[in-house]
C-alpha cells in the first residue's frame, strides 16, 4: 500500500474497529488498558505484602475466605508472601510498565508523531499485542495452578528456579512463568523491530531524526535495546527449561541434595551463568522502562514549562550513552555472588560512569525550568514528580553501585527503596504524565483535572513517605524478600518504620482507584477535547481527537521545525507548531 | 509579552509543591543523618573502611541530593506562568555542560578509587596464616558449621552418607574422625582473624552477619572465601540475605564471640559428645 491510498479506509464492523484491530491507536490504548488491569493485580499482591510486613502472622479470618491455602489457619504462609513477591515484581516489571510504555505510548504515540498513517507492519502489531495479552493469561494463571506461583522472586535465580522440589510453587507455577516470560519476549520483538523499522522508514517530509520530539527518540533507543536484550532473557528461559524437564544442567552443579536427603540428579552446571544471563536481559530492562518515561517527561516538561528543553542534542545523546553503556553494567547486580572481585571492580567502573549521562538528564530538565513560565496542569504535576523521584532513585543507586558500599546495603530495603524510586515510581509518574496529557487525543475528551490533581497530591506524598524510608531500613539492615522480620532483633529499630510505611501504601493504593476511575468515566463523561486541548506543538495536535484511521488528511503532514518552539520571540503565540514554516521575524529555532 | 521583560509568578501549586518538596529534603536529610536508623553498632575491623565508604558516598550524593531536589523546588516556586507572558527563550549553553559533566565525572572518579581501593583491601589481602577456619555451609532452612579439629584438616564429606544426623555427609574416616559440626551455632575468638569457607548443598544462601559487615553468596558448587576479625565479644545474629525457599526468613544461626581463647576451647569440648 502506498501512503497515498491510505487514507481511504473502508468503514469497518466494529469488532475489526476496537478488537481485532490493526490501527497502532487501538492497539496502543489496548496496551495501556490491559496493563492497567495487570497493574491492579500486582497493586493488590503489594497491598497483601504490606500488611504482612506491617503486622507480620497476624490472624486475618477474611483473607482466609478468600485465599484458602494462602492464609490456611487465618495466618498468611511464608511461600504465599513470597509468591506474592514473585508476582508483584514480574507483573509490574513486565506486563505493567515494559507494556505500558514501550506497548502503550510507543503504539499510539510512534506513527502520529513522526506523520505516518500506522506502524510498518500493522499485523505483526497485532500479534505483538495478541501475543502480550496470551502471555498476561499465563502468567496470572500461574496464581492457580497447584503449589501456586513461584517464590523465587522476578529474578529466579537458579537452583531454586531449576529444581522444582526446592519448594512449593516451584513446579508447575514457575512453568508458567517461563512460559509467560517467553510469550512476552516474543510480543515485545515484534513490538521492538516494528518501531525501529517504522522511525527509520516511515517520518514524514522534513521530520529528520534530530526534529524528533524526544519521545520518539526514547521510544527508538528502547526499541533497539529491547530488541538486542530480549533474546537473552527468552535463551535464558529456554535452557532452564531444559534443566527443569529435559535433564540438562546448565544452571545445576553437582553433587546437591534436598532438605530431606535425596540426591539432585544434575552436574555440571554453574548457577551464576544463570545470573549473568539474566542481568544482561535486566538491566537493559531497567531503561527499557526508564528510556521512555525519560522521553515523556521531557516532552511533557517543555510544554508545560512553555520553554524549549535545555540541550536537545545532550538529551539524545545522553540517553544513547545510557543504553550502550547499560548493556556493560550488569554485574552490579552480582557484586556478591561470588563472582571474581576484579569484575567487581571493572562494573563499578561502568556503573558510575552511567551515573554521568543520568546527571545531564536532570540537569537539563531542572535548566528546562530555569526561566520557565510553568502551567500547572496535572501531567507537568507528575512530569516534576518524576525529575524528583529520579533524583532520589538515581543517587541513591550510586551507593549500591559502589562495590564497596553495596556490602551492607546489597538484599536490604535500601535496594528495594532505590528500585521502586528509579525504575517504578519515576516511570509510573511518566506513564500517568502521559495518561492525563494524551487522553484527549486517544479519546477525544479530557479527563477530569481536579480528581487528577487530588490523585497527583497523594500520590506524591505517599510515594515519598512509603519509599524513601525504605533506604534507612536497608541501613539499619533490613533484608529485602523476608516474610517476618521480627525474626531478627536488630531490626528492632525499624519495626514501627514497617507499620509507618505500610498505612502510608494503603493510602497510596486507595489513590489509584482515583486514576482508574476517572479514566473510564471520562471515557464517555470527560468535557469534549479540542484539536489541541495543551497548546502543544507535535503533529498529533495538527489532527482532530481522536484523530480517524490513517491519522492525518489526503496529505500528511510537512514539518519544519523541532518539537520545541515554545516562547519562541517573534511569534504570535507562545508556542509554534512543528508544521508552521520559519518566518523572517524568528531569532532562531533548533 | 515581550521576551526577558516579564519574571515569571509565584503561584499558589507552585508553592505547594515547592514547600512538600523543601519538607522532603529536610526529613530525608534527617533519615540520613540520625542515628537512629543507622548501621548495627560495628563489630569487625574491616568494618571500618566499608562504613567509610558509604560516608564518602553519602556526603557526595547528600550535597547532589539536596542541591538538584532545592534548584526543582525553587525553580517551581519562582517561575509559575503569569499570564500571557512568555518564557526565556534559550536552551543550550555548551560551556555551562561541560562543567558540570566535567564536576560529575571528576566527582565519580575520586569516589570510584576510593571505593575500590577498600574493595581491593577486603577482597585481595589474604587472611593471616594461623587465621582459623571455619566451614560455613547453607542448606534449606539452616547453617552448619565445620571446625576441622586438632589435626587441623576436614575430612571428607559424600553425598551418599547424608542423613538426619549427619546434614553434610561428613565421613568420619580419615580426616574427618575429629572434625567438630555444630548447627546453628558458631563461635570465634575476640580478635583472632577467622576464614570462613562458605558452600551450599542446594540452592544460593547468603552468610550476613550485619555486626560485621560481612555478607557473601553461598553457591552450590563454588567454595567462598572470606575473612574477619572481631572487635567486640558477644552475641551476634546471622542471617540468610538470599532468598532460598519458603522459610528463608527463618534461616537465622548465632555467632558468638569469645572472649578468651578458653572460653572457645570450652564450647568446642561441648560440641565433642554429640558426634
Amino acid at each position: 500500500m502506498t501512503t497515498h491510498e491510505e487514507h481511504a479506509h473502508p468503514q469497518l464492523g466494529f469488532v475489526r474497529k476496537y478488537i481485532f484491530s490493526t490501527d497502532h491507536k487501538i492497539i496502543g490504548v489496548q496496551y495501556i488498558i490491559t496493563a492497567m488491569s495487570m497493574a491492579v493485580v500486582g497493586g493488590i499482591l503489594s497491598m497483601l505484602m504490606r500488611l504482612q510486613l506491617g503486622w507480620p502472622s497476624a490472624p486475618s479470618p477474611t483473607l482466609e475466605g478468600i485465599f484458602p491455602t494462602g492464609f490456611a489457619g487465618g495466618i498468611m504462609a511464608p511461600e504465599f508472601y513470597l509468591s506474592l513477591v514473585t508476582m508483584h515484581g514480574t507483573i509490574m516489571v513486565f506486563f505493567l510498565f515494559t507494556a505500558v510504555l514501550t506497548g502503550g505510548f510507543g503504539n499510539f504515540l510512534i506513527p502520529l508523531q513522526i506523520g505516518a498513517r500506522d506502524m510498518a507492519f500493522p499485523f505483526l502489531n497485532a500479534l505483538s499485542y495478541w501475543t502480550f495479552l496470551l502471555s498476561c493469561i499465563t502468567i496470572l494463571g500461574a496464581l492457580f495452578v497447584e503449589g501456586g506461583a513461584p517464590l523465587g522472586g522476578w529474578t529466579a535465580y537458579a537452583p531454586l528456579s531449576a529444581l522444582p522440589e526446592m519448594g512449593p510453587g516451584q513446579g508447575d507455577g514457575m512453568t508458567l512463568w517461563i512460559v509467560a516470560i517467553a510469550l512476552f519476549t516474543a510480543s515485545g520483538l515484534m513490538g521492538g523491530l516494528n518501531y525501529v523499522t517504522t522511525l527509520l522508514t516511515m517520518r514524514t517530509k522534513g521530520m529528520s531524526m534530530m526534529r524528533l520530539p524526544l519521545t520518539q527518540w526514547a521510544l527508538f533507543i528502547t526499541a533497539i535495546l529491547g530488541t538486542l536484550a530480549f533474546p537473552v532473557l527468552l535463551a535464558a528461559g529456554i535452557l532452564l527449561t531444559f534443566d527443569r524437564i529435559g535433564g540438562t544442567s546448565f544452571f545445576v552443579p553437582a553433587g546437591l541434595y534436598t532438605a530431606s536427603g535425596v540426591a539432585v540428579e544434575h552436574s555440571g552446571g554453574h548457577p551464576l551463568l544463570w545470573q549473568h544471563l539474566f542481568w544482561f536481559f535486566g538491566h537493559p530492562e531497567v531503561y527499557i522502562v526508564l528510556l521512555p518515561a525519560m522521553g515523556i517527561a521531557s516532552d511533557i516538561l517543555s510544554t508545560f514549562a512553555r520553554k524549549p528543553i535545555f540541550s536537545y542534542r545532550m538529551m539524545v545523546y545522553s540517553m544513547s550513552a545510557i543504553a550502550f553503556l547499560s548493556f556493560i553494567v550488569w554485574g552490579h547486580h552480582m557484586f556478591l555472588s561470588g563472582m571474581n572481585p576484579i569484575l567487581g571492580s571493572l562494573f563499578t567502573v561502568t556503573t558510575l560512569l552511567i551515573a554521568i549521562p543520568s546527571a545531564v538528564k536532570t540537569f537539563n530538565w531542572i535548566g528546562t525550568l530555569w526561566g520557565a513560565r510553568i502551567q500547572f496542569t496535572v501531567p507537568m504535576l507528575f512530569a516534576v514528580g518524576f525529575v524528583s523521584t529520579f533524583i532520589s532513585g538515581g543517587l541513591s543507586g550510586v551507593f549500591l553501585g559502589t562495590s564497596a558500599s553495596d556490602i551492607a546495603l546489597h538484599d536490604t530495603y535500601f535496594v528495594v527503596g532505590h528500585f521502586h524510586l528509579v525504575m517504578a515510581v519515576a516511570p509510573l509518574f511518566a506513564a500517568f504524565a502521559g495518561i492525563y496529557f494524551w487522553f484527549p487525543k486517544m479519546f477525544g475528551r479530557m479527563m477530569n483535572m481536579t480528581v487528577g490533581k487530588v490523585h497527583f497530591w497523594i500520590s506524591f506524598i505517599g510515594v515519598n513517605c512509603v519509599f524513601f524510608p525504605m533506604h534507612a531500613m536497608g541501613v539499619v539492615g533490613h533484608l529485602r524478600r523476608i516474610y517476618d522480620p521480627t525474626q531478627y532483633l536488630f531490626l528492632e529499630p525499624v519495626y514501627g518504620m514497617n507499620q509507618f510505611i505500610s498505612i502510608a501504601a494503603f493510602i497510596l493504593g486507595g489513590a489509584q482507584i482515583l486514576f482508574i476511575g476517572n479514566f473510564f468515566a471520562s471515557i464517555w463523561l470527560g468535557p469534549k477535547a479540542g484539536k489541541n486541548p495543551w497548546n502543544a506543538t507535535t503533529l498529533e495536535w495538527t489532527v482532530p481527537s481522536p484523530p480517524g484511521h490513517g491519522n492525518f488528511g489526503p496529505e500528511l503532514p510537512v514539518v519544519e521545525r523541532w518539537a520545541f518552539d515554545y516562547g519562541l520571540p517573534g511569534a504570535k503565540e507562545d508556542f509554534v507548531m512543528q508544521t508552521e514554516a520559519p518566518s523572517r521575524v524568528e531569532s532562531g529555532s533548533g | 509579552m515581550a521576551n526577558g521583560v516579564g519574571t515569571g509568578k509565584v503561584t499558589v501549586p507552585g508553592v505547594v509543591l515547592g514547600g512538600l518538596l523543601a519538607i522532603f529534603v529536610v526529613i530525608s536529610t534527617w533519615l540520613f543523618i540520625t542515628d537512629r536508623y543507622w548501621f548495627t553498632e560495628l563489630s569487625s575491623e574491616h568494618g571500618a573502611s566499608l562504613d567509610g565508604v558509604f560516608i564518602a558516598v553519602l556526603i557526595v550524593t547528600g550535597i547532589a541530593f539536596v542541591a538538584t531536589q532545592g534548584l526543582l523546588a525553587y525553580f517551581v516556586t519562582r517561575y509559575g506562568a503569569n499570564g500571557d507572558e512568555k518564557a526565556s527563550y534559550w536552551h543550550d549553553n555548551p560551556k555551562a555542560e561541560m562543567i558540570l559533566i566535567g564536576g560529575t565525572a571528576l566527582t565519580l572518579t575520586i569516589l570510584v578509587f576510593y571505593g575500590q581501593l577498600v574493595w581491593y583491601d577486603i577482597y585481595f589481602t589474604d587472611p593471616p596464616e594461623d587465621s582459623m577456619v571455619v566451614e560455613v555451609t547453607g542448606q534449606q532452612f539452616q547453617w552448619v558449621f565445620r571446625y576441622p579439629g586438632i589435626d587441623g584438616e576436614f575430612g571428607e564429606r559424600n553425598i551418599s552418607l547424608v542423613s538426619p544426623t549427619n546434614f553434610i555427609g561428613l565421613d568420619r574416616n580419615g580426616a574427618g574422625a575429629d572434625d567438630i559440626v555444630a548447627l546453628g551455632q558458631m563461635h570465634a575468638v575476640l580478635n583472632q582473624p577467622v576464614t570462613v569457607l562458605l558452600r551450599s548443598t542446594d540452592v544460593i544462601h547468603n552468610f550476613h552477619v550485619p555486626h560485621l559487615r560481612v555478607k557473601q553468596d553461598a553457591v552450590p558448587g563454588l567454595t567462598i572465601e572470606n575473612h574477619f576479625v572481631a572487635t567486640i565479644a558477644g552475641e551476634y545474629e546471622i542471617a540468610c540475605a538470599e532468598l532460598c525457599g519458603a522459610n528463608h526468613y527463618r534461616m537465622k544461626a548465632a555467632l558468638t564471640i569469645d572472649e578468651t581463647e578458653a572460653e572457645f576451647d570450652q564450647w568446642m569440648e561441648e560440641q565433642l559428645p554429640f558426634q
